[in-house]
Protein backbone atom coordinates (compact mmCIF):
# COMPACT_ATOMS: atom_id res chain seq x y z
CA UNK A 1 0.00 0.00 0.00
CA UNK A 2 1.08 3.29 -0.50
CA UNK A 3 1.02 5.57 2.23
CA UNK A 4 1.67 9.59 2.39
CA UNK A 5 2.53 11.08 6.00
CA UNK A 6 2.09 14.71 6.08
CA UNK A 7 4.16 16.12 8.95
CA UNK A 8 1.93 19.14 10.57
CA UNK A 9 3.66 21.72 12.88
CA UNK A 10 3.12 25.11 14.48
CA UNK A 11 4.43 26.95 11.51
CA UNK A 12 5.58 30.10 13.86
CA UNK A 13 7.95 27.93 16.20
CA UNK A 14 9.33 25.90 13.33
CA UNK A 15 10.70 29.49 11.47
CA UNK A 16 12.33 30.53 14.43
CA UNK A 17 14.97 27.77 13.88
CA UNK A 18 18.15 28.89 13.05
CA UNK A 19 20.18 27.96 9.81
CA UNK A 20 22.32 25.21 12.29
CA UNK A 21 18.87 24.28 14.25
CA UNK A 22 17.10 23.59 10.71
CA UNK A 23 20.30 21.24 9.40
CA UNK A 24 20.51 19.16 12.77
CA UNK A 25 17.58 18.38 12.55
CA UNK A 26 17.53 17.80 8.74
CA UNK A 27 19.98 15.45 9.00
CA UNK A 28 18.74 13.45 11.81
CA UNK A 29 15.60 13.15 9.08
CA UNK A 30 17.86 11.93 6.32
CA UNK A 31 19.33 8.80 8.66
CA UNK A 32 15.74 7.74 9.70
CA UNK A 33 14.78 7.70 5.83
CA UNK A 34 17.95 6.25 4.73
CA UNK A 35 16.51 2.19 5.58
CA UNK A 36 13.45 3.26 3.51
CA UNK A 37 14.85 4.61 0.85
CA UNK A 38 17.71 1.83 -0.04
CA UNK A 39 15.23 -0.39 0.27
CA UNK A 40 13.30 1.38 -2.72
CA UNK A 41 10.33 2.07 -0.79
CA UNK A 42 10.31 5.71 -0.40
CA UNK A 43 8.59 7.86 -2.78
CA UNK A 44 9.25 11.69 -3.46
CA UNK A 45 9.75 13.84 -0.07
CA UNK A 46 8.66 17.47 -0.23
CA UNK A 47 8.76 20.48 2.24
CA UNK A 48 6.60 22.70 1.78
CA UNK A 49 7.09 26.48 1.68
CA UNK A 50 5.49 28.91 4.57
CA UNK A 51 1.46 29.05 4.08
CA UNK A 52 2.22 33.10 3.70
CA UNK A 53 3.43 31.78 0.13
CA UNK A 54 0.65 29.82 -0.10
CA UNK A 55 -2.98 30.90 -2.89
CA UNK A 56 -5.97 29.06 -2.28
CA UNK A 57 -8.78 28.56 -5.00
CA UNK A 58 -12.02 28.43 -3.64
CA UNK A 59 -15.46 27.91 -5.42
CA UNK A 60 -16.84 30.88 -6.16
CA UNK A 61 -20.66 32.07 -6.80
CA UNK A 62 -19.60 32.27 -10.43
CA UNK A 63 -16.22 32.01 -10.76
CA UNK A 64 -13.72 30.42 -8.42
CA UNK A 65 -12.24 32.94 -6.20
CA UNK A 66 -8.09 33.14 -5.75
CA UNK A 67 -7.33 33.49 -2.07
CA UNK A 68 -3.95 34.30 -0.43
CA UNK A 69 -2.88 32.11 2.05
CA UNK A 70 -3.71 28.28 2.90
CA UNK A 71 -7.10 26.82 2.77
CA UNK A 72 -7.52 26.43 6.30
CA UNK A 73 -6.41 29.13 8.86
CA UNK A 74 -5.35 26.84 11.52
CA UNK A 75 -2.69 26.67 14.45
CA UNK A 76 -0.76 24.25 12.92
CA UNK A 77 -0.15 24.05 9.60
CA UNK A 78 0.79 20.86 6.99
CA UNK A 79 4.42 21.88 6.36
CA UNK A 80 5.54 18.75 4.46
CA UNK A 81 4.87 15.12 3.11
CA UNK A 82 6.47 11.71 2.50
CA UNK A 83 5.73 9.05 0.05
CA UNK A 84 6.58 5.15 1.18
CA UNK A 85 5.50 2.13 -0.06
CA UNK A 86 4.73 0.14 3.21
CA UNK A 87 3.59 -3.43 3.20
CA UNK A 88 1.32 -2.68 6.72
CA UNK A 89 0.31 0.13 8.24
CA UNK A 90 2.19 -0.83 10.95
CA UNK A 91 4.98 0.06 9.50
CA UNK A 92 3.84 3.31 8.48
CA UNK A 93 3.18 4.12 11.60
CA UNK A 94 6.86 3.26 12.81
CA UNK A 95 8.14 5.07 10.41
CA UNK A 96 5.92 8.17 10.86
CA UNK A 97 7.39 7.56 15.17
CA UNK A 98 11.19 7.76 13.87
CA UNK A 99 10.02 11.12 11.97
CA UNK A 100 8.60 12.51 15.71
CA UNK A 101 10.97 11.41 17.36
CA UNK A 102 13.84 13.30 15.89
CA UNK A 103 11.47 16.34 15.13
CA UNK A 104 10.96 18.49 17.69
CA UNK A 105 8.94 21.21 15.23
CA UNK A 106 6.09 18.29 14.14
CA UNK A 107 3.14 18.38 16.32
CA UNK A 108 1.38 15.81 14.42
CA UNK A 109 1.62 13.05 11.22
CA UNK A 110 -1.29 12.06 9.42
CA UNK A 111 -0.72 8.93 7.59
CA UNK A 112 -2.80 8.28 4.19
CA UNK A 113 -3.23 6.07 1.96
CA UNK A 114 -3.03 6.74 -1.78
CA UNK A 115 -3.32 6.15 -5.49
CA UNK A 116 -1.05 7.38 -8.32
CA UNK A 117 -3.12 9.20 -10.87
CA UNK A 118 0.01 8.95 -13.11
CA UNK A 119 3.83 9.37 -12.14
CA UNK A 120 3.86 13.16 -13.61
CA UNK A 121 6.45 14.12 -15.66
CA UNK A 122 8.63 16.38 -13.39
CA UNK A 123 12.09 16.15 -13.10
CA UNK A 124 13.57 16.50 -9.33
CA UNK B 1 18.03 19.54 20.32
CA UNK B 2 16.92 19.38 24.11
CA UNK B 3 13.67 20.42 25.57
CA UNK B 4 14.49 23.75 27.09
CA UNK B 5 16.08 24.70 23.56
CA UNK B 6 12.62 24.17 22.11
CA UNK B 7 10.95 25.74 24.88
CA UNK B 8 12.54 28.84 24.50
CA UNK B 9 11.95 28.43 20.80
CA UNK B 10 7.99 27.86 21.16
CA UNK B 11 8.53 30.90 23.70
CA UNK B 12 10.27 33.15 21.11
CA UNK B 13 7.55 32.52 18.56
CA UNK B 14 4.75 32.86 20.82
CA UNK B 15 5.79 35.84 22.31
CA UNK B 16 4.28 38.68 19.86
CA UNK B 17 0.78 37.22 19.82
CA UNK B 18 0.97 36.53 24.25
CA UNK B 19 2.80 39.96 25.19
CA UNK B 20 0.51 41.74 22.41
CA UNK B 21 -2.48 39.99 23.99
CA UNK B 22 -1.36 40.25 27.46
CA UNK B 23 -0.66 44.69 26.45
CA UNK B 24 -4.47 45.07 25.52
CA UNK B 25 -5.42 43.62 29.08
CA UNK B 26 -3.27 45.55 31.52
CA UNK B 27 -2.56 48.66 29.34
CA UNK B 28 0.66 49.27 30.60
CA UNK B 29 3.89 47.88 28.72
CA UNK B 30 6.04 46.63 31.91
CA UNK B 31 3.17 45.18 33.79
CA UNK B 32 2.75 43.19 30.34
CA UNK B 33 6.63 42.28 30.37
CA UNK B 34 6.87 41.31 33.79
CA UNK B 35 3.37 39.03 33.42
CA UNK B 36 5.01 37.35 29.51
CA UNK B 37 8.25 36.66 31.65
CA UNK B 38 6.52 35.17 34.63
CA UNK B 39 4.74 33.01 32.29
CA UNK B 40 7.75 31.74 30.39
CA UNK B 41 9.17 30.88 33.92
CA UNK B 42 6.69 28.70 34.56
CA UNK B 43 6.50 27.26 31.05
CA UNK B 44 10.28 25.78 31.78
CA UNK B 45 9.49 24.54 34.97
CA UNK B 46 6.27 22.80 34.47
CA UNK B 47 6.44 21.94 30.45
CA UNK B 48 8.83 19.58 30.73
CA UNK B 49 7.34 17.70 33.05
CA UNK B 50 3.86 17.67 31.91
CA UNK B 51 4.28 17.86 28.28
CA UNK B 52 4.12 21.53 26.04
CA UNK B 53 0.28 22.24 25.58
CA UNK B 54 -1.40 22.19 22.71
CA UNK B 55 -1.54 25.64 22.30
CA UNK B 56 1.39 27.19 24.08
CA UNK B 57 0.56 30.62 22.72
CA UNK B 58 -2.77 30.93 24.95
CA UNK B 59 -1.43 28.86 27.90
CA UNK B 60 1.27 31.83 28.04
CA UNK B 61 -1.60 34.18 27.70
CA UNK B 62 -4.06 32.37 30.33
CA UNK B 63 -1.09 32.21 32.27
CA UNK B 64 0.13 35.59 32.29
CA UNK B 65 -2.67 37.34 32.74
CA UNK B 66 -3.46 35.47 36.22
CA UNK B 67 0.46 36.33 37.33
CA UNK B 68 0.00 40.09 36.33
CA UNK B 69 -3.80 40.35 37.64
CA UNK B 70 -1.56 38.52 40.90
CA UNK B 71 0.97 41.25 40.62
CA UNK B 72 -1.62 44.07 40.66
CA UNK B 73 -3.40 42.94 43.49
CA UNK B 74 -0.17 41.91 45.12
CA UNK B 75 1.03 45.51 45.05
CA UNK B 76 -1.87 46.58 46.81
CA UNK B 77 -2.68 43.99 49.33
CA UNK B 78 0.49 42.03 49.52
CA UNK B 79 -1.94 38.65 48.88
CA UNK B 80 0.54 35.62 48.68
CA UNK B 81 0.70 34.16 45.16
CA UNK B 82 -1.84 30.94 44.28
CA UNK B 83 0.09 27.64 42.90
CA UNK B 84 0.59 27.76 39.61
CA UNK B 85 -1.00 24.24 39.30
CA UNK B 86 -4.08 25.97 40.40
CA UNK B 87 -4.31 26.98 36.46
CA UNK B 88 -1.63 25.63 34.70
CA UNK B 89 -3.70 22.95 33.79
CA UNK B 90 -4.91 22.34 29.96
CA UNK B 91 -8.37 21.37 29.38
CA UNK B 92 -11.10 23.80 30.07
CA UNK B 93 -8.91 27.11 30.94
CA UNK B 94 -7.24 27.31 27.29
CA UNK B 95 -10.63 26.34 24.99
CA UNK B 96 -11.74 29.64 27.00
CA UNK B 97 -9.08 31.45 26.57
CA UNK B 98 -8.62 30.28 22.78
CA UNK B 99 -12.33 30.89 22.17
CA UNK B 100 -11.22 34.54 22.78
CA UNK B 101 -8.84 34.61 20.68
CA UNK B 102 -10.91 35.64 17.83
CA UNK B 103 -8.44 36.73 15.00
CA UNK B 104 -9.35 40.85 14.69
CA UNK B 105 -8.13 40.99 18.12
CA UNK B 106 -4.79 39.23 18.09
CA UNK B 107 -3.91 40.62 14.93
CA UNK B 108 -4.77 43.62 15.97
CA UNK B 109 -2.40 42.85 19.33
CA UNK B 110 0.59 41.98 16.97
CA UNK B 111 0.17 44.93 15.32
CA UNK B 112 -0.31 47.14 18.08
CA UNK B 113 2.78 45.72 19.79
CA UNK B 114 4.87 46.39 16.76
CA UNK B 115 3.40 49.64 16.06
CA UNK B 116 4.38 51.50 19.54
CA UNK B 117 7.83 50.51 18.74
CA UNK B 118 7.52 52.88 15.37
CA UNK B 119 6.62 56.23 17.36
CA UNK B 120 7.80 58.86 15.20
CA UNK B 121 9.59 60.91 17.64
CA UNK B 122 12.06 58.13 18.38
CA UNK B 123 15.31 57.78 16.36
CA UNK B 124 15.81 54.93 13.76
CA UNK B 125 18.07 53.20 16.05
CA UNK B 126 15.62 53.41 18.98
CA UNK B 127 12.81 51.90 17.00
CA UNK B 128 14.87 49.02 15.83
CA UNK B 129 16.34 48.24 19.71
CA UNK B 130 12.86 49.14 20.91
CA UNK B 131 11.27 46.34 18.22
CA UNK B 132 14.22 43.58 19.11
CA UNK B 133 13.63 44.06 22.74
CA UNK B 134 9.86 44.23 22.43
CA UNK B 135 8.58 42.38 19.64
CA UNK B 136 11.81 39.63 19.14
CA UNK B 137 12.40 39.85 23.17
CA UNK B 138 16.28 40.39 22.58
CA UNK B 139 18.03 40.79 26.12
CA UNK B 140 19.92 44.21 26.14
CA UNK B 141 23.04 42.54 26.38
CA UNK B 142 22.61 40.60 23.11
CA UNK B 143 21.43 44.30 21.18
CA UNK B 144 23.76 46.25 23.11
CA UNK B 145 26.59 43.43 21.65
CA UNK B 146 24.97 44.02 18.64
CA UNK B 147 24.95 47.96 18.49
CA UNK B 148 28.59 47.93 19.97
CA UNK B 149 27.42 49.68 23.04
CA UNK B 150 27.78 48.72 26.44
CA UNK B 151 25.03 47.00 28.38
CA UNK B 152 24.67 50.14 30.73
CA UNK B 153 24.15 52.79 27.90
CA UNK B 154 21.63 50.04 25.68
CA UNK B 155 19.28 50.09 28.81
CA UNK B 156 19.18 53.66 29.26
CA UNK B 157 18.81 54.12 25.68
CA UNK B 158 15.57 51.43 25.88
CA UNK B 159 14.25 52.94 29.28
CA UNK B 160 14.31 56.15 27.77
CA UNK B 161 12.56 54.80 24.46
CA UNK B 162 9.97 53.16 26.53
CA UNK B 163 9.24 56.02 28.54
CA UNK B 164 8.61 58.12 25.24
CA UNK B 165 6.67 55.73 24.24
CA UNK B 166 4.61 55.23 27.63
CA UNK B 167 4.12 59.15 27.51
CA UNK B 168 3.09 58.99 23.92
CA UNK B 169 0.28 56.42 25.33
CA UNK B 170 -0.67 53.38 23.33
CA UNK B 171 -3.94 53.11 21.19
CA UNK B 172 -5.72 50.93 22.41
CA UNK B 173 -9.20 51.57 20.45
CA UNK B 174 -9.57 49.14 17.83
CA UNK B 175 -7.68 50.72 14.64
CA UNK B 176 -10.18 51.45 11.74
CA UNK B 177 -9.13 50.44 8.06
CA UNK B 178 -7.18 53.78 7.44
CA UNK B 179 -5.55 53.77 10.69
CA UNK B 180 -4.54 49.93 10.63
CA UNK B 181 -3.26 50.67 6.78
CA UNK B 182 -1.25 53.66 8.28
CA UNK B 183 0.31 51.02 10.96
CA UNK B 184 1.44 48.26 8.18
CA UNK B 185 3.07 50.73 6.55
CA UNK B 186 5.13 51.94 9.57
CA UNK B 187 6.03 48.98 10.97
CA UNK B 188 6.86 47.40 7.71
CA UNK B 189 9.40 50.18 7.58
CA UNK B 190 10.76 49.81 11.06
CA UNK B 191 11.05 46.08 10.05
CA UNK B 192 13.15 47.27 7.43
CA UNK B 193 14.91 48.95 9.02
CA UNK B 194 15.68 46.08 11.39
CA UNK B 195 16.62 44.18 8.34
CA UNK B 196 19.11 46.97 7.23
CA UNK B 197 21.02 47.39 10.48
CA UNK B 198 21.67 43.83 9.89
CA UNK B 199 22.71 43.98 6.40
CA UNK B 200 24.56 46.75 6.57
CA UNK B 201 26.69 45.29 9.00
CA UNK B 202 27.76 42.58 6.85
CA UNK B 203 30.38 40.08 8.45
CA UNK B 204 31.75 42.14 10.67
CA UNK B 205 29.02 42.00 13.69
CA UNK B 206 27.48 38.35 14.08
CA UNK B 207 25.15 39.55 16.49
CA UNK B 208 23.93 42.04 13.96
CA UNK B 209 23.70 40.24 10.73
CA UNK B 210 21.01 37.92 12.43
CA UNK B 211 18.98 40.85 12.50
CA UNK B 212 18.16 40.12 8.63
CA UNK B 213 16.87 36.64 9.99
CA UNK B 214 14.66 38.02 12.34
CA UNK B 215 13.38 40.88 10.37
CA UNK B 216 12.27 37.85 7.55
CA UNK B 217 10.92 36.06 10.97
CA UNK B 218 8.22 39.37 11.74
CA UNK B 219 7.34 40.26 8.20
CA UNK B 220 6.69 36.57 7.87
CA UNK B 221 4.19 36.91 11.52
CA UNK B 222 3.21 40.21 9.54
CA UNK B 223 1.80 38.61 6.51
CA UNK B 224 0.11 35.23 8.14
CA UNK B 225 -2.33 37.73 10.34
CA UNK B 226 -2.72 39.93 7.18
CA UNK B 227 -2.41 37.36 3.96
CA UNK B 228 -4.01 39.98 1.40
CA UNK B 229 -1.22 43.07 1.63
CA UNK B 230 0.19 43.00 -1.40
CA UNK B 231 3.18 45.60 0.49
CA UNK B 232 3.96 43.18 3.07
CA UNK B 233 4.26 40.57 -0.30
CA UNK B 234 6.85 42.98 -1.68
CA UNK B 235 8.79 43.88 1.56
CA UNK B 236 9.38 39.81 2.64
CA UNK B 237 10.41 39.22 -1.09
CA UNK B 238 12.54 41.97 -0.94
CA UNK B 239 14.04 41.13 2.33
CA UNK B 240 14.54 37.44 1.48
CA UNK B 241 16.21 38.10 -2.10
CA UNK B 242 18.44 40.66 -0.23
CA UNK B 243 19.63 37.71 2.05
CA UNK B 244 19.81 34.88 -0.08
CA UNK B 245 23.08 36.81 -1.26
CA UNK B 246 24.41 36.15 2.34
CA UNK B 247 27.31 34.10 1.08
CA UNK B 248 28.19 35.98 -1.86
CA UNK B 249 28.45 39.52 -0.36
CA UNK B 250 31.56 39.07 1.35
CA UNK B 251 35.04 37.27 0.52
CA UNK B 252 37.00 35.47 3.06
CA UNK B 253 39.22 38.85 4.07
CA UNK B 254 35.74 40.04 4.97
CA UNK B 255 35.94 42.73 1.65
CA UNK B 256 32.36 43.05 -0.67
CA UNK B 257 31.74 41.56 -3.13
CA UNK B 258 29.87 43.67 -6.03
CA UNK B 259 26.77 41.89 -7.58
CA UNK B 260 28.09 41.26 -10.49
CA UNK B 261 31.42 39.72 -9.10
CA UNK B 262 29.17 37.14 -6.83
CA UNK B 263 29.31 33.60 -7.21
CA UNK B 264 25.79 33.20 -8.33
CA UNK B 265 25.50 29.05 -7.38
CA UNK B 266 26.56 30.60 -3.64
CA UNK B 267 23.07 32.66 -3.90
CA UNK B 268 20.37 30.47 -1.34
CA UNK B 269 17.62 29.22 -3.92
CA UNK B 270 14.86 28.40 -1.29
CA UNK B 271 15.09 31.91 -0.74
CA UNK B 272 14.88 32.97 -3.86
CA UNK B 273 12.14 30.71 -5.05
CA UNK B 274 10.13 31.58 -1.90
CA UNK B 275 10.59 35.65 -2.74
CA UNK B 276 9.45 34.89 -6.46
CA UNK B 277 6.48 33.08 -4.91
CA UNK B 278 5.30 35.71 -2.79
CA UNK B 279 6.40 37.70 -6.07
CA UNK B 280 3.91 36.76 -8.13
CA UNK B 281 1.21 36.64 -5.61
CA UNK B 282 1.59 40.25 -4.77
CA UNK B 283 1.59 41.14 -8.43
CA UNK B 284 -1.47 39.78 -9.17
CA UNK B 285 -3.17 42.44 -6.43
CA UNK B 286 -2.49 44.66 -9.19
CA UNK B 287 -1.57 47.66 -6.21
CA UNK B 288 1.81 48.86 -6.65
CA UNK B 289 4.11 49.98 -3.82
CA UNK B 290 7.50 50.48 -3.37
CA UNK B 291 8.56 47.18 -1.37
CA UNK B 292 7.27 45.66 -4.52
CA UNK B 293 9.18 47.73 -6.82
CA UNK B 294 12.20 47.23 -5.42
CA UNK B 295 11.32 43.49 -4.90
CA UNK B 296 10.43 42.91 -8.72
CA UNK B 297 14.16 44.82 -9.27
CA UNK B 298 15.63 42.06 -7.04
CA UNK B 299 14.10 39.51 -8.34
CA UNK B 300 16.11 40.66 -11.99
CA UNK B 301 18.98 40.00 -10.95
CA UNK B 302 18.14 36.71 -8.83
CA UNK B 303 16.69 35.71 -12.24
CA UNK B 304 19.99 36.39 -14.52
CA UNK B 305 22.07 33.36 -14.34
CA UNK B 306 25.38 35.68 -14.94
CA UNK B 307 25.01 39.06 -14.82
CA UNK B 308 24.98 39.36 -18.56
CA UNK B 309 21.94 37.75 -18.81
CA UNK B 310 20.67 40.77 -16.25
CA UNK B 311 17.27 42.83 -18.11
CA UNK B 312 18.17 46.16 -17.12
CA UNK B 313 15.85 47.74 -19.40
CA UNK B 314 13.55 46.35 -17.08
CA UNK B 315 15.31 47.64 -14.19
CA UNK B 316 15.56 50.69 -16.00
CA UNK B 317 11.39 50.99 -16.03
CA UNK B 318 11.18 49.42 -12.67
CA UNK B 319 13.39 52.28 -10.95
CA UNK B 320 10.96 54.87 -13.02
CA UNK B 321 8.14 53.73 -11.49
CA UNK B 322 10.11 53.54 -8.44
CA UNK B 323 11.00 57.48 -8.52
CA UNK B 324 7.18 58.19 -9.53
CA UNK B 325 5.69 56.15 -6.02
CA UNK B 326 8.29 57.62 -4.16
CA UNK B 327 10.23 60.30 -5.66
CA UNK B 328 14.25 60.36 -4.24
CA UNK B 329 17.32 61.24 -5.53
CA UNK B 330 18.70 57.66 -4.43
CA UNK B 331 15.94 56.51 -6.53
CA UNK B 332 17.19 58.20 -9.03
CA UNK B 333 21.26 57.32 -8.59
CA UNK B 334 19.95 53.70 -8.70
CA UNK B 335 18.53 54.12 -11.69
CA UNK B 336 21.69 55.39 -13.11
CA UNK B 337 23.36 52.30 -12.72
CA UNK B 338 21.00 50.50 -14.85
CA UNK B 339 21.12 53.72 -17.36
CA UNK B 340 25.07 53.40 -17.60
CA UNK B 341 24.36 49.03 -18.72
CA UNK B 342 22.05 50.36 -21.09
CA UNK B 343 23.16 53.70 -22.58
CA UNK B 344 26.93 53.57 -20.72
CA UNK B 345 28.45 55.82 -18.10
CA UNK B 346 28.53 59.19 -19.87
CA UNK B 347 24.13 59.50 -19.79
CA UNK B 348 24.48 57.74 -16.44
CA UNK B 349 26.92 60.75 -15.07
CA UNK B 350 24.50 63.33 -16.62
CA UNK B 351 21.47 61.74 -14.88
CA UNK B 352 22.87 62.19 -11.77
CA UNK B 353 24.57 65.59 -12.30
CA UNK B 354 21.76 67.38 -10.93
CA UNK B 355 21.33 65.00 -7.43
CA UNK B 356 25.30 66.50 -6.49
CA UNK B 357 24.39 68.59 -4.08
CA UNK B 358 21.29 66.87 -2.17
CA UNK B 359 23.60 63.58 -2.23
CA UNK B 360 27.06 65.43 -1.72
CA UNK B 361 26.92 63.38 2.00
CA UNK B 362 26.23 59.89 0.82
CA UNK B 363 28.56 57.69 0.40
CA UNK B 364 27.57 55.92 -2.24
CA UNK B 365 26.94 58.46 -4.66
CA UNK B 366 30.93 59.59 -4.93
CA UNK B 367 31.29 55.28 -5.02
CA UNK B 368 28.43 55.29 -8.12
CA UNK B 369 29.88 58.47 -9.48
CA UNK B 370 33.49 57.51 -9.00
CA UNK B 371 33.18 54.28 -11.18
CA UNK B 372 31.10 56.14 -13.75
CA UNK B 373 34.08 58.73 -14.26
CA UNK B 374 36.59 55.47 -14.21
CA UNK B 375 34.66 53.86 -16.85
CA UNK B 376 35.25 56.87 -18.99
CA UNK B 377 38.95 56.98 -17.75
CA UNK B 378 38.51 60.26 -16.29
CA UNK B 379 40.70 59.27 -13.70
CA UNK B 380 41.75 62.00 -11.68
CA UNK B 381 38.00 63.28 -11.52
CA UNK B 382 37.39 59.60 -10.45
CA UNK B 383 39.71 59.17 -8.19
CA UNK B 384 38.57 62.64 -6.47
CA UNK B 385 34.99 61.20 -6.20
CA UNK B 386 36.80 57.51 -4.55
CA UNK B 387 38.34 59.64 -1.92
CA UNK B 388 35.38 61.44 -0.74
CA UNK B 389 33.40 58.15 -0.66
CA UNK B 390 36.14 56.98 1.70
CA UNK B 391 35.39 59.97 4.14
CA UNK B 392 32.05 59.09 3.84
CA UNK B 393 32.00 55.02 4.36
CA UNK B 394 30.10 53.55 7.07
CA UNK B 395 32.13 50.96 7.87
CA UNK B 396 35.84 49.30 7.42
CA UNK B 397 34.37 47.30 4.27
CA UNK B 398 32.99 50.31 2.46
CA UNK B 399 36.46 51.85 2.84
CA UNK B 400 38.07 48.55 1.81
CA UNK B 401 35.88 48.36 -1.43
CA UNK B 402 36.87 52.03 -2.58
CA UNK B 403 40.39 51.68 -1.81
CA UNK B 404 40.09 48.77 -4.52
CA UNK B 405 38.88 51.06 -6.77
CA UNK B 406 41.18 53.09 -6.49
CA UNK B 407 44.10 50.66 -6.99
CA UNK B 408 42.19 49.78 -10.12
CA UNK B 409 42.61 53.39 -11.41
CA UNK B 410 46.45 52.54 -11.02
CA UNK B 411 48.47 55.71 -11.04
CA UNK B 412 46.66 58.80 -11.31
CA UNK B 413 48.60 62.27 -12.10
CA UNK B 414 48.25 64.60 -8.67
CA UNK B 415 45.60 66.64 -9.08
CA UNK B 416 47.06 70.49 -9.96
CA UNK B 417 46.94 72.34 -6.56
Amino acid sequence: MLYAILCYAHEETVFAWSKEEEAAVMDKLMEVQQPLMQAGKLGPVARLMPTTAATTVRKGKDEPLVIDGPFAETKEALLGFYTVDAETLEEAVAFAKQLSSVNPGSSSYEIRPFHVFHPGAIKT
Amino acid sequence: MTDIAWIELALTAARPQALGALLRYFRDLDTAEEAFQEACLRAIRTWPERGAPRDPTAWLIFVGRNSGIDAVRKRAKNDPLPEEEAFSDLSDAEDDIADRLDNSNYRDDILRLMFICCHPDLPNTQQIALALRIVSGLTVPQIARAFLVSEAAMEQRITRAKARVAKAGVPFETPDAAERATRLGMVSSMIYLVFNEGYSAGVNNPDNAAFCEEAIRLARLLLRIFPGEPEIMGLLALMMLQHSRAGARFDGQSQIILLEDQDRSLWDRKLINEALVLLDKAIRHRQPGPYQVQAAISALHARAATPGETDWAEINQLYGLLERLRPSPVVTLNRAVAVSKLDGPEQALELIAPLAERLDGYFYFHGVRGSFLMQLDRKAEAREAFDRAIALANSPAECAHIRQQIDKLGAVPSPVE
